[in-house]
């Protein structure tokens, strides 16, 4: 399909499941949002993202009951360094929908969301593990592929392809 | 939460347990997974996976090459489905760059993918037999393994490294004879599958291992993220190649086996009915498979024909630029799902515009299924944990990345 230029104005996806759910909580809980190459991204202040989970995932009409992905970019030298990306799929209605986390290199941490899906376990080990990502409330953060006294986070911008020598 | 919990280095709760370390060399965990296991007799009380022996640091690696050279170290990460891997990232891709596929490549590469998954599950069902016991089995999959791998190496020269699929299409024609081999192929399996649930699908002894062991529910099962034949086994009916179509899916009749139990023998029947209706895809692809190019006309990213470069001047230059400079794709992300024979196959690529991937993110099936060997093991037996292992049909490869 051919590429067409993104949406980017909140207002004109506040019909979508996920924003609407979100916006009828609290206005301040969508920081942006985009909708690109058919899915939808939406922008989530980092204190609101384990009530906003948890709310998605027991929403009456669309429910993004299932955890597909969490991962994490990071946008080194760029401040917010990192974005946690979190992929929710709703079984049900065959949905899914992208959030987003901002998180500064000063202090790169976010409630964890193992409270709300237990799969999110690994995946927020291993972000911690390659990024150097902190999960609050996480209750085994420890390395997860990387052994344990490993220095450095491997997946950072600032580490080196071939390791450091 | 408590299995989820567990010390560092497992230490014995009370004097009756003993800590049991099995792995990382251990024949029934499949490749290099590490199971520590507090054990109370022959009771399991704790059980936590160690993995990471096989992290090969594949993510970063990718960030350092072109779109196209990424396609081989697809296929490294899952051996006993590559054409799923390649078929999964070309398909981001192909959603980055806004490309349209020809009917002929995509119905080509689901004929490929329903190959793959009959052979995965054929190494599957081979092992996990062998786990419990019934070494026969093992020999009669692999029989008709053999003749899928002959099949790659037909079209693509390897057995198993294939990376057959290209950003825009498929690399070649398939040669003469293959579509002979592949109908003759779907022809006599469905028997062949037929004697392998002769030997299992009745046997006590199977029966015995198998029903209402390692037992899982429906919300245990989504709340640790399971997918595929593990999610379905405990009754769950969601399949993306029916539920949310890619290449062409949406044009193929096929039933999603569903099994309500959650226990082994109901992750059992769910492969061993999908490899009756992979089969029924396949003879459907060669039926109905259309006429055509197999590469999308995007000369900025499908290397030209090998003919064409001869006589055409332009083709040379494109040729030329897209070896050595790659293609630049649009910036922006996707995210790509497609059910792989062990679950939901994920890539997530973030493209900054330029010819390297930014960020490639490969959500894997067995990763977040492992998740779920501690609460099928714990306060089970001990001789359970290997059926279990089998049962969610790791692929280490794949987990450690």
């Amino acid at each position: 399909m051919p590429l067409v230029p993104a949406i980017t104005d909140v207002e004109q996806l506040k019909n979508h499941p996920a924003v609407a759910r979100l916006l009828g909580w609290k206005q301040s809980a969508v920081q942006s949002a985009k909708y690109d190459r058919d899915e939808m991204t939406i922008y989530v202040d980092r204190s609101d993202i384990r009530e906003a989970c948890a709310l998605l995932k027991d929403d009456s009409a669309c429910p993004f009951n299932f955890l597909s992905d969490v991962t994490c970019v990071d946008w080194y030298p760029s401040e917010p360094r990192f974005e946690v990306v979190y992929h929710l799929l709703s079984i049900p209605k065959k949905e899914r929908v992208r959030l987003k986390v901002r998180l500064n290199s000063s202090s790169p941490t976010v409630d964890s969301i193992t409270s709300v899906w237990l799969g999110a376990n690994y995946f927020e080990r291993e972000i911690f593990d390659l990024f150097g990502v902190r999960f609050a409330g996480h209750p085994y953060l420890r390395r997860i592929l990387m052994p344990e006294d490993w220095e450095g986070h491997p997946l950072r911008k600032d580490y080196p392809v071939e390791g450091y020598r | 939460m408590a299995h989820l919990n567990p010390t560092p280095v497992l230490e014995p709760g009370q004097d009756r347990t003993m800590i049991l370390n099995m792995g990382p060399q251990h024949p029934s965990t499949h490749g290099v997974l590490r199971v520590l296991l507090e054990i109370d007799g022959e009771t399991v009380v704790r059980l936590m996976p160690d993995i990471g022996y096989l992290h090969t640091g594949i993510e970063k690696t990718c960030e350092a090459k072109f779109y196209q050279q990424v396609v081989p170290l697809t296929d490294r990460i899952d051996y006993l489905c590559p054409l799923t891997n390649n078929l999964c990232y070309v398909l981001a891709v192909e959603k980055l760059l806004g490309l349209e596929i020809p009917p002929k490549a995509q119905w080509l590469r689901v004929l490929l993918n329903e190959l793959t998954r009959i052979n995965s599950h054929l190494v599957w069902l081979g092992t996990h037999a062998m786990d419990i016991g019934a070494l026969t089995v093992f020999l009669y999959c692999f029989r008709e393994r053999e003749e899928v791998l002959k099949m790659f190496e037909m079209v693509s020269g390897q057995r198993m490294m294939t990376s057959y699929f290209r950003v825009g299409g498929i690399a070649l024609e398939p040669p003469l004879g293959f579509f002979d081999r592949v109908r003759d192929f779907a022809g006599y399996f469905p028997e062949r599958v037929d004697e392998y649930e002769n030997l299992l699908t009745g046997n006590p002894i199977w029966l015995m291992r198998t029903k209402g062991v390692a037992k899982m529910t429906a919300e245990d099962a989504i709340a640790l993220g399971a997918t595929g034949p593990t999610l379905r086994g405990s009754g769950v009916d969601i399949d993306l190649r029916r539920d949310m179509p890619y290449s062409s899916y949406e044009k193929f009749q096929f039933r999603v086996p569903v099994s309500q139990e959650g226990d082994v023998f109901a992750r059992y029947m769910c492969r061993v009915q999908e490899l009756r209706e992979s089969v029924g895809i396949v003879r459907q692809a060669l039926d109905g498979m259309p006429e055509g190019p197999i590469k999308a006309d995007a000369p900025h990213v499908v290397l030209p024909d090998r003919e064409k470069m001869k006589t055409q001047m332009e083709s040379l230059i494109y040729h030329f630029k897209i070896i050595t400079e790659g293609f630049a794709v649009p910036a922006g992300e996707v995210y790509q799902a497609v059910e792989s024979p062990r679950g939901e196959m994920g890539y997530y690529i973030v493209s900054d515009g330029t010819a390297k991937p930014y960020r490639v993110h490969m959500r894997s099936a067995c990763f977040a299924n492992l998740q779920t060997l501690a609460k099928m093991c714990e306060g089970r037996l001990l001789a359970d944990v290997v059926a279990a292992i089998g049962s969610i049909d790791i692929v280490l490869g794949e987990i450690d990345r």
